[in-house]
């Protein structure tokens, strides 16, 4: 059997996988934190909660409506964006005149009560979502078998965050949103209704930890929990990145998936607490971030 | 026929303090008008003022006869007034084009980008830089050729010329004639009235809060006296 450091390939390939795939999320939910953060300037503490009505909002319109996974990939998002402009709307936008800590507070207690609300109405342990049948299957890559799902997850999500990497840096939307985060009074003075920006861009940040749970739905089971359980990390992936940077958020989610899922072959007992160890190391090196400007 | 802008008894306020107090001017079409005054004598307030950017304001601000003064800052740009902010406001997360193409279109009749590069080769030349890598006269520059190409018609300009070198300040000078040709009106908010008096009609001299001058530029150096009074020079 083919070896790498002394650790069978099949082992190391597979938690690598593993790794991936936890990265891929990291990546995508992170990415959306710093959108909201870099536009609110919010820490958006319900982003878990949101993640997980992503994934209900996919078992629900397979279970109700028997709407299946790839129009549930549009539409979960969708739906639960515009959930997030209604927040945004009739709750977070009071906020923006006060002292951050309160968007935080409101967050979170959101977060709760989405998540209390889907206990209650759901239990905690959780209903199975089918993979589509497109994606069933493993491949066989000659060192690993692939399971085809997971290697779609993959994919998906880095395809997501290049796209919205490339709206934010290369067109006319993302340079309006970057300036934005720089001086919106000026923007707004600049004919931009800036308002509606902001909305728009908590939507739209929702709906990317929406698009992580549709994703996410085959693979975990779909229940309550399955935010919180993420979303610590996820913030330590944001805080490693540094508050509000795009590319920071993708390289470092998809990054430390990959360290966690080493550390899995190498120091398992290591693997729980790795992330934050790293973030402890960056903060001492770079308070700011790996990819954060010191300000 | 009535002002362009008509400005009466505004009164402006950041928090608590109050800050103008029965603010009166108006610009016509076509002129270009000076805010003199000493610092903190109230200018910038007023350009914020009149772009909606000051939190609490009150009184009449009528612009072309529809009244703004309570009017979000995106709909008075939208209504044809641009303002080149005394910081400058070149955005460092953007490119020199992406800055110099932020600003809505509101009306036809802006400059055209060729125009825009006529007028200043420099940007052209810079056209990927980072904004803010641009020296402080090519700033200013960008800052003034963002506005020209909107439409707006009524350019808010404060202090265009602080901290720059005379060639600098000269090409300025020549820019805002130009566009003064061109039918733009200009609210100018200047500290050096030698140079304020090269392109401008009017200008208003203001102290604490409100206007208590109003000097035309004919008569500036009558009033070479008075003015140094003023300000305090
Ligand atoms: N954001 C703010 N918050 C509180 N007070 C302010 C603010 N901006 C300006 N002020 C105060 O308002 C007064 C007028 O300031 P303003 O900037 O309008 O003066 P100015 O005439 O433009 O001066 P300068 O020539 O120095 O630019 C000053 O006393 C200043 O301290
Ligand atoms: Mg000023």
């Amino acid at each position: 059997m083919l070896m790498i450091f002394g650790y069978p390939a099949p082992l190391m390939f597979g938690q690598l996988l593993l790794g991936l795939i936890n990265g891929a999320f990291y990546a995508l939910l992170s990415l959306g934190l710093a959108v909201i953060f870099g536009m609110l300037n919010i820490v958006n503490f319900a982003h878990g909660a949101l993640f997980m009505l992503g994934a209900f909002v996919a078992w629900g319109l397979l279970e109700f409506l028997g709407i299946g996974y790839w129009p549930a990939l549009i539409l979960a998002p969708i739906i639960v964006g515009a959930f997030g402009l209604l927040l945004e709307k009739t709750l977070i936008s009071r906020l923006y005149k006060l002292d951050h800590l309160y968007g935080l507070l409101l967050t979170f207690g959101l977060a709760l009560i989405i998540e209390g609300i889907a206990r209650n109405e759901f239990g905690s342990s959780g209903m199975p979502y089918r993979i589509p049948d497109a994606l069933q299957g493993a491949m066989n890559l000659g060192f690993m078998f692939l399971p085809v799902y997971r290697g779609w997850v993959v994919v998906a999500s880095a395809v997501m965050c290049l796209a919205t990497w490339l709206v934010i840096e290369k067109t006319s939307l993302g340079a309006t949103l970057r300036a934005a985060t720089e001086n919106a009074p000026l923007v707004q003075a600049f004919g931009i209704n800036v308002p509606r920006m902001i909305s728009l861009t908590y939507a739209g940040g929702v709906a990317l930890a929406a698009f992580a749970g549709v994703l996410a739905a085959p693979i975990y089971s779909v229940n309550p929990n399955m935010g919180s359980n993420l979303i610590i990390v996820v913030f330590a992936v944001v805080v490693i990145g540094g508050m509000g940077s795009i590319l920071g958020s993708i390289v470092t989610g998809f990054g430390l998936g990959i360290i966690e899922g080493l550390t899995k072959v190498f120091y398992p007992q290591g693997s729980a607490t790795v992330i934050f160890v790293v973030m402890v190391i960056v903060l001492l090196a770079r308070p700011a971030g790996l990819f954060g400007k010191n300000a | 026929m009535s002002a362009m802008l008509e400005v009466r008894d505004l009164n402006a306020w950041y928090g608590e303090s109050h800050i103008l107090h029965g603010v009166e001017f108006d610009v016509n079409e076509g002129e270009v008008v000076t805010l003199l005054g000493r610092n903190g004598a109230g200018k910038t307030t007023t350009m914020k003022s009149i772009m909606g950017l000051v939190p609490r304001r009150e009184g009449q601000i009528r612009f072309k006869g529809q009244e703004t003064v309570h009017l979000r800052p995106d709909l008075i740009a939208r209504a044809g007034i641009a303002i080149c902010p005394e910081e400058r406001g070149i955005f460092a997360s953007l490119d020199v084009t992406e800055n110099l193409m932020l600003p809505i279109k509101v009306a036809d009749g802006g400059l055209s980008l060729d125009e825009i590069y006529t007028l200043f080769p420099n940007i052209k030349e810079r056209a990927r830089s980072q904004g803010t890598k641009l020296s402080g006269g090519e700033q200013q520059m960008l800052a003034i050729a963002r506005i020209l190409r909107t439409g707006a018609r009524l350019l808010l300009l404060d202090e265009p010329t602080e901290g720059l070198a005379p060639v600098i300040v000269q090409q300025i000078g020549r820019t805002i004639r130009e566009i003064k040709k061109r039918g733009f009106t200009v609210l100018l908010v200047e500290q050096n009235f030698r140079f304020a008096a090269t392109v401008a009609d009017r200008h208003y001299v203001m102290d604490h809060g409100v206007v208590v001058d109003m000097i035309p530029n004919a008569q500036l150096e009558a009033n070479m006296d008075k003015l140094h009074d003023y300000l305090g020079v």
